[in-house]
Order: C-alpha cells, then sequence, then structure tokens
C-alpha cells in the first residue's frame, strides 16, 4: 500500500509546475546571494578626520584611514563642528579629532589626546568603527616609533582564531544557510501538502478507504525526505564550488544529522496541517514558529548571550542541536562520537513529532 | 443471513454544540436496494452519512454497516464500502489509470487484477482513449462516472453516493443511472443523496430529512399513495415545507 501512495505523492510533486523548480531555485538563491549579504563584518566605516595637528604623524595616520577597506575616509578639516554635521547627515560613522601639538605631546609626559565621537544609531558600526580606529592608532604610532628607532613597545597579546582562521564571517554563515533551507522546506512544504489535500477535498475520499494513518503520512514524509536530501547535496556542492568551503569533519556526520533534522521538521509540518482548515492558517502558523526556529536557536546570535530564561526555552528547539553540529563538524571537524548528544536529542525530536503527527491524523472525527 | 440488513441504525444523532444536525434517525437498508435519502439543504442528510461511512462519531444512538459498528469499527467497515461524495475528490493531476492504480493499491488489489479490473472499467465507460489524461481535463461528466467506477473497483457491499450528480447534463445524468443500475443488479447495495426528484422515482425506497430527522420512509409509490400526490416531487415539497431550519 504504500508502495502506490508513495508513487502517488512522487507524481503530484513532479507535475506541479512550480515545486520542483523552487526546490531548485530556492538553495542555488539562498547559497549564491546571502552568504554575500548577510555579513556582520563591519566594512567601509565612514571616518571623518578633523586634523588640527597637521604633521607627519596626523598625515600618516589620515593615509592608513584612506588606503583601508575597513574605511572610508569621508573628509578631512580642521573644523569640528563641520565634521560632526557629516555624523549627524549619516555621512560619516565616526569623527577623529586630532588635537593640536598631537605629534608634539607624544614624546612629553602630558600628550595631548585624540577623541574619537561615534554615531551610535547604527551600534554595530559605530561601536566596532571606534575599536577600529583606536587599534589603527596605536598600530600607526608604533610604527613611527620603530622607524625613529625606538624599541618598539612589546606586544602583549596574541589572537589566533582557531577553526576560522580568518575570521570570515561567509563561513559562519553557510553553515546557517543550510540550515534555515532546510527549516523552510523541510517544514513549510509537507504541511502544504496536506492542507491542500483538505482544500480540494481528496482528504476525504482517502479517509473513507481502509488507508492506514501511518502509511499515508508516511509516504509524504518520505518524499520531503527524499526531496531534503537533494537540497542538502545541492548546497554542499555550492558551498564547496563557489566559496571553497568543504566540512573539516566527515560529510556523513552532516547528512545524518540532516536527514534526522528534515524529519523532524516535516513531521512538525504534518502536525501544524493536521491541525488546520486551511491553507492560510497552517502558512500563518508554520511562519510562527519557524521565526522562533529562527531566531532563537542559536543560528543568527549566539545562544549564551540569550537571558536565561530564553536559554531554557531553546533545548525544547530542535534546530538548536542541529545548527551546533553543523557548525561543529563543518568548522571543527567535530565527530559523532563528541556531539552524540545532540544526535541523540535529535532523534528523540524526530520520533515524537512524528508519532504526533500519525497520532493527530484523524480518518474518523 | 441474506435477510439481515446491511445498513441498520437506530436512534443516531449527532450534534454539533447546541446544534442538533442529525436528530434520532432509525431505518434499515435490505441488501441490493438503491436507498433514496432525500432531504433538503441542511436537512443533516451528508452529516448522517459521513457517520455511516466510519468519518464521524455518532453523539448518540447507534448503527453497523455491513455487520460493523459505526462508532467503533469505523477502519472495518471502510473495507467494505464504496464512496463518492458531492464534491468531486479524485486526483487531479493523476491520470485516470494513476487514479485507478491508486486506489485499487489502497484497497489491497493485487496488480494483476487492478489491469484486469481498469480494462473492464475502461471498455464499460467508453474511456480507452482518455487512460492517460489527467483526470482535471476531464469533463464533469466524465469525471463523475470515473469516480463511482473508482468507488465500486474494490466491489464493496454498499456503495454510499452524496449527490452523485450534481451540476451534470441529463443526458449524462440518465447514464449514470445506468450505471448505478448495473451495480445494484450485481447485488451492491446503493445509498443515494440527491436533489433530482426524477431520479427518487428510479429508487427501490426513500427516506425524507427534515431538519435532521426522517419523516417519511417507504417505497416511492408507497410514499405517493400516502401523501395522495402525483410525484415524488409533490411528496417532497409538502414535506419540506415544514422545515423550520433555513440554510
Amino acid at each position: 500500500m504504500l508502495r502506490v501512495l508513495l508513487e502517488k505523492e512522487f507524481l503530484q510533486f513532479l507535475r506541479n509546475p512550480f515545486l520542483p523548480r523552487m526546490a531548485l531555485i530556492f538553495p542555488v538563491m539562498v547559497m549564491l546571494v546571502f552568504p554575500w549579504v548577510t555579513t556582520m563584518d563591519v566594512r567601509h566605516i565612514g571616518v571623518a578626520v578633523v586634523d588640527n595637528d597637521r604633521t607627519e604623524t596626523s598625515r600618516r595616520l589620515i593615509s592608513k584611514i584612506g588606503a583601508s577597506d575597513y574605511y572610508t575616509l569621508q573628509e578631512v578639516t580642521d573644523d569640528f563642528a563641520g565634521a560632526l554635521d557629516a555624523l549627524e547627515s549619516g555621512a560619516a560613522d565616526v569623527v577623529l579629532e586630532i588635537p593640536d601639538g598631537f605629534e608634539e605631546g607624544l614624546s612629553s609626559d602630558n600628550p595631548k589626546k585624540a577623541s574619537i565621537s561615534a554615531n551610535g544609531v547604527n551600534a554595530t558600526k559605530g561601536s566596532l568603527g571606534t575599536q577600529y580606529l583606536q587599534q589603527t592608532l596605536m598600530a600607526t604610532l608604533a610604527e613611527l616609533q620603530a622607524e625613529r628607532g625606538a624599541a618598539p613597545a612589546p606586544e602583549t597579546i596574541v589572537v589566533q582564531n582557531r577553526y576560522n582562521p580568518t575570521l570570515e564571517y561567509r563561513n559562519y554563515m553557510i553553515p546557517a544557510l543550510m540550515i534555515m533551507l532546510l527549516i523552510t522546506l523541510g517544514g513549510f512544504l509537507p504541511a502544504l501538502n496536506l492542507v491542500n489535500e483538505k482544500e480540494t477535498g481528496t482528504i476525504e475520499q482517502i479517509n473513507v478507504t481502509p488507508v492506514s494513518r501511518l502509511s499515508f503520512t508516511l509516504a509524504k514524509l518520505i518524499l520531503y525526505w527524499i526531496i531534503g536530501f537533494v537540497v542538502l547535496t545541492l548546497a554542499l556542492l555550492l558551498a564547496w564550488t563557489v566559496y571553497g568551503l568543504v566540512p573539516v569533519g566527515a560529510a556523513g556526520a552532516i547528512y545524518l544529522a540532516s536527514m534526522l533534522f528534515v524529519l523532524v521538521m516535516s513531521g512538525f509540518g504534518v502536525i501544524v496541517a493536521n491541525y488546520s482548515s486551511t491553507i492560510l492558517q497552517a502558512i500563518f502558523v508554520m511562519f510562527f514558529f519557524v521565526m522562533i526556529f529562527i531566531l532563537m536557536s542559536g543560528l543568527l546570535t549566539p545562544i549564551a548571550s540569550m537571558p536565561s530564561w530564553a536559554q531554557c526555552i531553546t533545548y525544547f528547539l530542535p534546530p538548536r542541536y542541529f545548527i551546533e553540529i553543523m557548525r561543529a563538524v563543518y568548522l571543527k571537524g567535530a565527530t559523532l562520537r563528541d556531539l552524540w548528544y545532540d544526535y541523540a536529542a535529535l532523534a528523540l525530536f524526530a520520533a515524537v513529532f512524528n508519532t504526533a503527527a500519525a497520532l493527530t491524523y484523524r480518518k474518523q472525527v | 443471513m441474506e435477510s439481515e440488513p446491511i445498513i441498520r441504525v437506530r436512534e443516531l444523532s449527532k450534534r454539533f454544540g447546541d446544534f442538533t444536525a442529525v436528530d434520532r434517525i432509525t431505518f434499515d437498508v435490505a441488501r441490493g436496494e438503491i436507498f433514496g435519502f432525500l432531504g433538503a439543504n441542511g436537512a443533516g442528510k451528508t452529516t448522517a452519512m459521513r457517520m455511516l461511512c466510519g468519518l464521524s462519531y455518532p453523539t448518540s444512538g447507534s448503527g453497523t454497516v455491513a455487520g460493523f459498528d459505526i462508532a467503533r469499527e469505523g477502519e472495518l467497515i471502510k473495507r467494505h464500502i464504496g464512496y463518492m461524495s458531492q464534491r468531486f475528490s479524485l486526483y487531479d493531476d493523476l491520470t485516470v489509470m494513476e487514479n485507478i492504480r491508486l486506489y485499487g493499491g489502497i484497497y489491497g488489489l493485487s496488480r494483476r487484477e487492478i489491469l484486469r479490473r481498469t480494462a473492464a472499467l475502461l471498455e464499460r465507460l467508453d474511456f480507452r482513449a482518455e487512460r492517460h489524461t489527467r483526470v482535471g481535463r476531464l469533463p464533469l461528466g466524465w469525471k463523475q462516472k470515473l469516480s463511482f467506477s473508482v468507488a465500486t473497483l474494490h466491489r464493496p457491499q454498499v456503495v454510499f453516493l452524496d449527490e452523485p450528480t450534481g451540476g451534470v447534463d441529463p443526458v449524462t445524468r440518465r447514464q449514470f443511472w445506468e450505471l448505478i443500475y448495473e451495480a445494484a443488479a450485481e447485488g451492491t447495495t446503493l445509498f443515494v443523496t440527491t436533489h433530482y426528484m426524477d431520479e427518487a422515482e428510479y429508487c427501490s425506497r426513500v427516506s425524507i430529512m427534515v431538519d435532521g430527522q426522517i419523516r417519511a420512509l417507504g417505497a416511492p409509490a408507497e410514499l405517493k399513495r400516502h401523501y395522495g400526490a402525483r410525484t415524488m416531487d409533490e411528496v417532497f415539497r409538502m414535506l419540506a415545507r415544514e422545515a423550520k431550519r433555513t440554510e
């Protein structure tokens, strides 16, 4: 019986004028476009420099700022009020003011202080801009000192970024984007498919046959499980060919986690569909949960920086475990043994959701 | 056991909140009958029929279909009945053959048996040329005939038809009833709801529901004599006028 139901689901999926194309375009689009735009690397910070010093030091500083990709040098002036106007109009994100006698003060006991004013509206740009400028300032001063023969100040900190050595934000986001892909496709497609059968009335004809609830549900789950497999493979290939990013850990570990996760999401989608009588209702409910999944399970922001009550909630969100696995395997090369806890959690969710999916499907009401 | 009624309903009720859709109905249907289940829109026909098919639980009362209890043995009933609803419900995006194969498979027919019955079915409906056409592209009358044939593919003991000829032209309606007669001649029991009173005349017995209750039950000739009417249409109008419920 399962065989004929599977045949039906596959034929219907492939014949749909829209769904097969969407299942291909969606991952391609997500993998080709989003890694470039969902970046938290702050670049091109607008800087206005108020140079009241006009010495070699200040000129060197300005040329450094102008040469760096991190900044866009908006203006160099000697008018602080004008620079603040640039800040207010949004042309500049930070204003660096180099006071008169800055160079001279460096070798005295009472150095003049450079000041940085940042626009706090875009908090990330403002605070990162301030930090970057401080670093540039220190580095430039050290460089100049070295050129003059003075012993450089000893380096006291060495930073090394393990696992993502270039701190490339894209490498951090690509596994996350794959997860979003599976959350959306794996959850929405089965829910919509099932509610569509309710709306067209075909499910009533099925309900009056002796078909078992499990076979009917399973046929749908298997279809979307296979689609999830295809979509993931496509995404992995794109990450490799376009960004040169290959998982450090075993591909098998990624597939196992993804296949468990698609099962979790499809089971969840079927439960939502069982309680929805219209597509509109199903979409709305799915959207509500998908938003929680995306914003609360550590996909975009670290769980550790959430308030503790929110951290408790994340234990009930299946993507949390999947995200841990994906990032650890992709970037650190973690193995199944390191992450058994997360795999077990996903397997548990898959079992609970799919049992509930078969049970909440009622043939007789 | 032949004399045992195939459908037996006692004091069957269905309430939704404080609305009583079906109000203590009692009747029997004998094997091989064409039983017309009449009533105005909103009289409770579809609700009653859904309880008999194991799609809906009764609020109170009892019933058996093909010897199985409608409240407890719904899934067993489903093995022995066919059902065709007023909403066309085969899969539009599958072909004629694929729909037949799907339902044949669901009822556990072997591949060979499905092929054999499909051939006979296509022959009878004169559908051979359309067997690879997607069902969504067929005209409504054809769809309804196909739908009926699929509902009887597994040779059920009872077939439930919920307004099977709604929106269909008179010629196709006629052909449809020929299919019903053929099925009845093979010993299948047919339980039909309809709004066409000429169709009511074709039934062996009819019941007329008004406001959730059965007001009249008997052979068309009997009912006409009892109400002093010339046609079933007149009988129906006399009873339906008493309805208090509006749709």
